[in-house]
């Protein structure tokens, strides 16, 4: 164990010699750009949502409702998270694997190249008004072809990211050998080894869907393409939660003076998290026809099986905490709790973004059971669902990561100024949040929909009685934007304004005594045949049975 | 890998949700007959309007307080609208799409289920409360798609 504490402060400190890679940082400082550009704009069409829904706001008639609402859904469930992820851990094997290789930064370049002519031929046909068939695109409600063939850019531009990922990492494997590669990079791969093969099912649609649109082909099978877009569509949720848990796990142990939990514990988290999530998808379809109770009820254990790694992660935090709390003297039962240091951003964003998640967590399990399902599916409720969490636990970490990651990358100092200015940011958003979600959730109870402009269904009783909660989530959503436009204030000026200096990448280390993690962590190729068993398990049947008992088609529909 | 006490207690707690979710989504799904709305029969998307039942959409008694709804979904509407049952009345909802997906909901009760194109969906509803009950699509459908609704009046 010393040899590896004693290897770790060494490329500590051959980091803090060589300093950042300047064209590492770069890389990395484009894609945060790209992100954070999408929070505003994908934040300002929020709130136009949020009060055309309370009725506050008559959208002009050039600006659909549901145009909106697939730039929001598309500008940030897929663009601010994906230019985030990718930002974000090509710093991580930057900073923990002594640099890009030089084969690899130009990969991420060819990425981004690939994702932003994807981004403008997807955002140009949703402005045209020729898209507007929000972040899910069901068939047969038809886009443009174009929207489509953006799509496969950014796919594109994933594949290859994530073809940058692997290849550093097993550069370093093979100058490495026998070593664990570092917890981050681990991370890192755990993201991209399901952003691949996550990504696999929603390609085959969009590519039978190019044609459709085309008109060359008359008919496409609705159900299937729907079933492989939620393969996609919550390996995705997975791959954020896992990216934020991976700071949670490596960055905060380090901010709070404290150690990592369990090295060995980690990676157990991050290769059960890439074996069992992809079947997850189903949980979206619980209420489709095609599909028996049998088969759904499987599903219930498939997406419930996902819990257990979060559940794991919880405890780990809370003992982190309470560990570094006692450290630095905090005595009984919950004297350690006051001893961390919430003044600081850094913590008290990820930290937030974790108490959150615990409602957030409760809710899913909630819903996941069939008959719960029942009573919320396509409610409000689930719009409220997941702005806790991918807008609260999710947001809330990459806003605690970009705290330290962007001015660290631009050789600057993260000012005592800024990170007062982070926490009042921090504050407003969770507060808008608190009553945007809250009011989601409630509403959605009692049958309020989501994805439905604003609609008294002609002055019905039932329907008006959800107005009251529908102005708490537009008070929310207006909270949100100011401290959108805080945090993208703060990102931008910490890239170019903040004095010059130096930030610390936190990477927190193992306990001096913690046990050295057991070598066969790093048996990639054994997790991914499981994860395929596992996917196997959970989609060959209802694959097949969609395929071979398909009814006819459906030709494409513009119903906008 | 030891583990801590308190650890392994509450990874036995989590294994514990897990299995208690399983047992009681199980139990209703399975011995009371509660599972969600999952039928397999499947029609042309295109020849709904020549295919039985829907060739003939309407409400229709089946038996002692008992009736089927047999229901078109199309943009922006629900064909039959403006149902009127009896209170106490056990009603089976058989439904299709003629377009997009559509989502079939019924405020104030359990009634949710996606209607899709090519598939026939079924869902039943006890209803005992005397009262109008709204009925909406809640899934995207189009330009008018808040304006989808119908209602269901119990006397
Ligand atoms: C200023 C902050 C935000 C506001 C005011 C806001 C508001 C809203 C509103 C009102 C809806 C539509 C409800 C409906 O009609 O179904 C919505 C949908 C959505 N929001 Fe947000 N939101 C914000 C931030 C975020 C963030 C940070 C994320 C994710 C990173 C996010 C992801 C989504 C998604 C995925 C949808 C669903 C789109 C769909 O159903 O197609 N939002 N948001
Ligand atoms: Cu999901
Ligand atoms: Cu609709």
């Amino acid at each position: 164990m010393e040899a590896t504490a004693i290897k770790h402060s060494f490329t500590e400190k051959a980091n803090r010699a060589l300093g950042v890679n300047e064209k590492d940082a770069k890389l990395t400082l484009t894609y945060l750009s790209v992100a954070f550009i999408a929070l505003l704009i994908g934040g300002v069409l929020g709130l136009l949502q949020g009060l055309e829904r309370a009725g506050l706001l008559q959208l002009p008639s050039w600006l659909n409702y549901y145009q909106v609402l697939t730039a929001h859904g598309v500008l940030l469930v897929l663009i601010f998270t994906a230019t985030f992820v990718v930002g974000y851990f090509y710093a991580g094997i930057s900073h923990t694997m002594g640099g890009l290789i030089p084969k690899v930064r130009k990969m991420g370049w060819v990425a981004f190249g690939l994702m932003v002519i994807g981004v403008v031929f997807v955002v140009t046909t949703i402005v045209m008004g020729e898209a507007s068939v929000l972040y899910t695109f069901y068939p047969p409600m038809a886009a443009s072809p174009y929207f489509y063939i953006g799509l496969v850019f950014i796919v594109l531009g994933i594949w290859t990211s994530a073809l940058g990922v692997f290849t550093n990492v097993m550069n370093w494997r093979k100058n490495n050998k026998g070593q664990h590669i570092p917890l981050l990079s681990y991370f890192a791969v755990g993201v991209f080894t399901l952003l691949f093969f996550g990504s696999l099912g929603v390609t085959y649609e969009v590519l039978t869907l190019i044609p459709w649109a085309f008109g060359w082909t008359e008919t496409v099978n609705v159900m299937l393409s729907r079933t492989l877009f939620w393969s996609f569509g919550h390996t995705l949720v997975n791959i954020w939660y896992l990216t934020a848990v991976s700071a949670w796990y490596v960055a905060v142990p380090r901010i709070i003076g404290g150690r990592l939990f369990s090295d060995t514990l980690a990676r157990v988290v991050v290769f059960l998290l890439v074996i069992l999530n992809i079947p997850g998808g189903f949980h979206h379809q619980i209420v489709d026809p095609g599909f028996s109770e049998g088969l759904k009820f499987m599903h219930v254990f498939m997406s419930l099986s996902i819990g257990f790694p979060s559940l794991m992660t919880a405890f780990a935090m809370f003992a982190v905490f309470e560990r570094a709390g006692r450290k630095k003297g905090g005595k009984g039962l919950l004297g350690w709790f006051k001893k961390l240091p919430f003044k600081d951003v850094r913590f008290l964003a990820p930290f937030i973004a974790m108490v959150a998640f615990i409602p957030a967590g409760a809710g899913g399990i909630a819903q996941t059971n069939n008959q719960l399902n029942q009573v919320v599916h396509n409610t409000l409720w689930v719009t409220g669902h997941f702005h806790l969490t991918v807008g609260t636990s999710v947001a809330l970490t990459f806003f605690g990561i970009a705290y330290w990651l962007v001015p660290h990358m631009a050789k600057r100092e993260f000012t005592p100024r800024m990170n007062r200015l982070g926490i009042i940011q921090t504050i407003i958003w969770t507060v808008g949040m608190l009553f945007m979600s809250g009011a989601m959730h409630t509403v959605g109870l009692f049958g309020s929909p989501r994805r439905t402009s604003y609609s008294t269904y002609g002055d019905n009783a039932t329907a008006l009685g959800w107005d009251p909660y529908l102005i708490l989530l537009a008070i929310g959503g207006t909270l949100l934007i100011i401290a959108v436009v805080m945090m993208v204030y703060i990102v931008f000026y910490l890239m170019f304004k903040a004095p010059k200096g130096e930030t610390e990448f936190p990477i927190g280390e193992p306990e001096d005594n913690a046990a050295p993690t057991p070598m066969w962590t790093e048996r990639w190729g054994l997790w991914i045949i499981l994860m395929l068993a596992v996917v196997a398990m959970g989609y060959v049947i209802p694959l097949v049975d969609l395929i071979v008992n398909a009814p006819p088609g459906s030709p494409p529909f513009k119903t906008w | 890998m030891k583990m801590h006490r308190f650890e392994e207690i509450w990874l036995v707690l989590a294994a514990g949700v897990i299995i208690l979710s399983m047992v009681v989504t199980g139990y209703q799904t399975f011995a009371l007959g509660m599972g969600p709305p999952s039928n397999k029969e499947t029609i042309d998307p295109q020849k709904v309007d020549e295919t039985a039942p829907f060739d003939e959409p309407g409400v229709y008694q089946i038996g002692e307080n008992e009736y089927e709804v047999v229901m078109t979904l199309q943009i922006f509407s629900f064909n039959p609208g403006d149902i009127e049952i009896p209170a106490g009345s056990t009603v089976h909802f058989t439904m299709t799409s003629k377009d997009v997906v559509h989502g079939f909901q019924v405020a104030g009760t359990n009634l949710n289920a996606m209607v899709m194109p090519g598939h026939i969906q079924k869902i039943t509803q006890k209803f005992d409360k005397p009262g109008e009950y709204l009925v909406l699509c809640n899934e995207y459908c189009g330009s008018g798609h808040q304006l989808m609704s119908t209602t269901i009046t119990v006397k």
